[in-house]
């Protein structure tokens, strides 16, 4: 199985002439990940890596038949690209780009839900279904498919992990970014969910950071409803606390962000938080098993 | 990559707006705030308060520091003779809160305003809640005090209204908030509020804003509703089409290095540490300080040069921290995925063609096009060790500083 995407997905890639947009899509291309088309506008009737370019998504729809589209637009006309992919029909939208405004974001996850779309990101690394697509911009050798489930608000330091899950040989079934701007698309909680339906996850491992409370969300969904060991680790442990946020974002989070909070209320609900990065992989192994 | 650590750390770096700016805009969108002058001499002090309405006067440090009423950095004078005095007592001083650090923020300017007599004292903020995606509002009938004690003591007393992104604030959301009050205000009080919130959506969308704050808003004893104190950031992520605000940014409290990193567009926090870090990611970055430190050393700064990192931001990162005198040894840990490790590997060697390195520097790379990075590297004739895990990085570097 794997959640969300897997040899099915017929990916799209917006800013598919771009610097990174070209660099990734011979990449994913490389992954043997179905890229069916690339949108740019006024490019249209090109070929980017071989891949035919449309001037709008509809058309990228109606042409190619794409179900999965893989943002890399510049933030200025991002929020714009994110729109035209939910409205065109695309149920899932992955967006890599960063620095998008937050104002931006607040109408695109409203427009987003009202199309019954999934949005994953902004600035994420993407997802992987190891062994069968991957769409995003991790380094692609490191993964081997296996049943554990990554989920990460962090891009690099998921590399980090992951690298470390196989070298331990724990293969991952799928690894997602969330993201980790202020407003994201798919939660934790949501993928969590998912990972719990799939027949092909075992085991979970969780990577967190300073700020929001995603994470607190997240330990009371496990403690209560999730039923496959979870290993998490949160990352800003030696963050300077007094460079505080201001007043307003600290009262909608009631105090909470900081790196020893969510250990602490992670560990309140029974999960396993791993302490030393550099030993993840093996920590991983005890929790989990070798299945 | 960024994350969400990352719009934690830029809050240190984002635009936070002075008080006499944000009054500024006030006045523009035409929320009433105190009559005020702007002093940057003690020696004009006393001119400016001849000026304004009092006594009493109020003078007012112009830092980005909370708290600084009880730093000293708010006076009440009675006196016309004292006001210079006051300002005398900040500019050019250093102000130290608990959210300033041990070195404090030096005081250029000082607001010199009229003093009001306040008869009622609410809060009234709006920012982003990450959950609902929304902007939010904040209303609380205490005001004048931290907001944080406020939603600890009397979490009842804290109300919330959410504008629609379709419809944007409406008239009805300030009723909800405004007809839960008791006393209820006299009507023209009610509709000047009413007003107020309409007019801080406006500025928070018109400006992109992350924070608008008014601390308190009060009712004066002549029945007038005026902001007194007033805060607004600016969410960093769209300075490319808030140019004119963003040249307000007052680079005189800044970290120096801070402010070359920003100028570079580099995310960087200067500690107070030994070993330099370089990381792509703020994640992995975060994770690398803590691991400095359970080996025992001290990070000496925060650097993520970002997904978009090329040849030259790596090279000017690392420039920053080899400037930082406290630097006794330099990590770099890359984990290449958009920044491919050649163009890290070509970037540190740029870096120290320009610049002399006098600190031992260990380098891990790991990810896309590893193998070229290193090569790289290998075939340079600079020193560094090369590590192949983070655990060796970590190890390496502590036996550097040791």
């Amino acid at each position: 199985m794997s959640i969300l995407v897997d040899e099915n997905s017929r990916v799209v890639i917006q800013g598919i002439s771009g610097r990174r947009g070209s660099f990734h899509t011979k990449q994913m291309l490389g992954y043997n990940t179905n890229i069916a088309a690339g949108v740019r506008p006024g490019k249209g009737g090109q070929r980017v890596e071989g891949v035919p370019v449309f001037n709008t998504m509809v058309e990228a729809v109606q042409e190619e038949g794409v179900n999965v589209s893989c943002i890399f637009v510049p933030p200025p006309f991002a929020a714009d690209s994110i729109m035209e992919a939910a409205s065109a029909g695309v149920k899932l939208i992955i967006c890599i780009t960063e620095g998008i405004p937050v104002l931006d974001m607040v109408n695109v996850v409203s427009f987003v839900r009202s199309r019954g779309a999934i949005l994953i990101g902004p600035n994420c690394p993407g997802i992987i279904s190891p062994g069968k697509t991957m769409v995003g911009i991790m380094p692609r050798r490191m993964h081997r498919q296996g049943d554990i489930g990554v989920i990460s608000r962090s891009g690099t330091l998921t590399y980090e992990v992951v690298y470390q899950l196989t070298e331990v040989g724990l293969g991952q079934s799928t690894c997602i970014g969330i993201g980790g701007d202020p407003i994201i698309g798919i939660s934790f909680i949501d993928v969590l969910a998912m990972f719990k339906e799939d027949n092909e996850t075992r085991g979970i491992l969780l990577i967190g950071e300073i700020g929001g409370k995603e994470e607190e969300y997240a330990a009371k969904y496990i403690k209560e409803e999730f039923n496959k060991p979870v290993l998490a680790f949160i990352a800003g442990r030696t963050a300077p606390t007094n460079k505080r946020m201001g007043h307003a974002g600290a009262i909608i989070s009631r105090g909470m962000g900081k790196a020893e909070d969510k250990i602490k209320t992670l560990q309140d609900a029974g999960i396993t938080v791993a302490q030393d990065l550099c030993s993840i992989g093996k920590k991983a192994l005890e929790v989990m098993g070798h299945g | 990559m960024s994350s969400q650590a990352l719009s934690f750390f830029r809050s240190v770096n984002k635009l936070n707006l002075h008080e006499y700016q944000a009054k500024n805009i006030f006045r523009q969108f035409g929320i009433p705030v105190p009559h005020g002058l702007l002093v940057n001499e003690p020696g004009r002090a006393f001119q400016a308060a001849r000026s304004i309405k009092g006594p009493p006067w109020v003078v007012k440090a112009q830092v980005h520091a909370g708290a600084r009423g009880k730093a000293g950095g708010v006076k009440i004078v009675n006196d016309l003779d004292v006001v210079e005095q006051a300002a005398q007592s900040m500019i050019g001083q250093r102000i130290i809160t608990n959210q300033t650090g041990p070195a404090g923020v030096m005081v250029n300017q000082v607001l010199v305003e009229e003093g009001v007599e306040i008869e009622r004292e609410f809060y009234l903020s709006m920012a982003i809640n990450r959950r609902n995606a929304r902007p939010t509002m904040i209303f609380s009938p205490v005001g004048g005090v931290e907001i944080e004690e406020v939603m600890l003591e009397y979490p009842d007393l804290i109300l919330i209204e959410r504008p629609d992104p379709v419809t944007g604030w409406m008239p009805f959301q300030a009723r909800n908030l405004l007809y839960r009050l008791d006393p209820l205000p006299s009507p023209e009080a009610i509709d000047n509020i009413t007003f107020i919130a309409a007019q801080v959506f406006e500025i928070f969308l018109r400006y992109d804003c992350s924070l608008i704050e008014i601390n308190p808003l009060v009712i004066t004893r002549e029945g007038k509703v005026i902001a007194l104190d007033v805060k607004i950031s600016i969410d960093d992520n769209a300075s490319f089409r808030q140019e004119k605000i963003f040249q307000l940014d007052d680079k005189a409290g800044k970290d120096p290095l801070e402010l070359q990193a920003e100028e570079y567009g580099i995310n960087y926090i200067h500690l107070d540490g030994n070993v330099g870090v370089l990381v792509n990611g703020a994640g992995l970055a975060m994770a690398t300080m803590d691991i400095i430190k359970q080996t025992g050393a001290r990070p000496a700064n925060f650097l993520d040069v970002g997904g978009g990192a090329n040849e030259e931001t790596i090279s000017r990162g690392f420039e920053i921290i080899l400037k930082d005198r406290h630097v006794k040894a330099i990590l770099i840990n890359i984990f290449g995925g958009i920044l491919r490790c050649d163009e890290l590997a070509k970037g540190v060697l740029a870096a120290l063609k320009r610049m002399e390195i006098h600190v031992p520097l260990v380098i891990r790379l790991q990810g896309t096009r590893v193998e070229e990075g290193r090569e790289i590297l290998k075939n340079s004739d600079l020193k560094f060790l090369v590590a192949k895990d983070l655990a060796e990085a970590a190890k390496l570097v502590a036996e550097q500083v040791s």
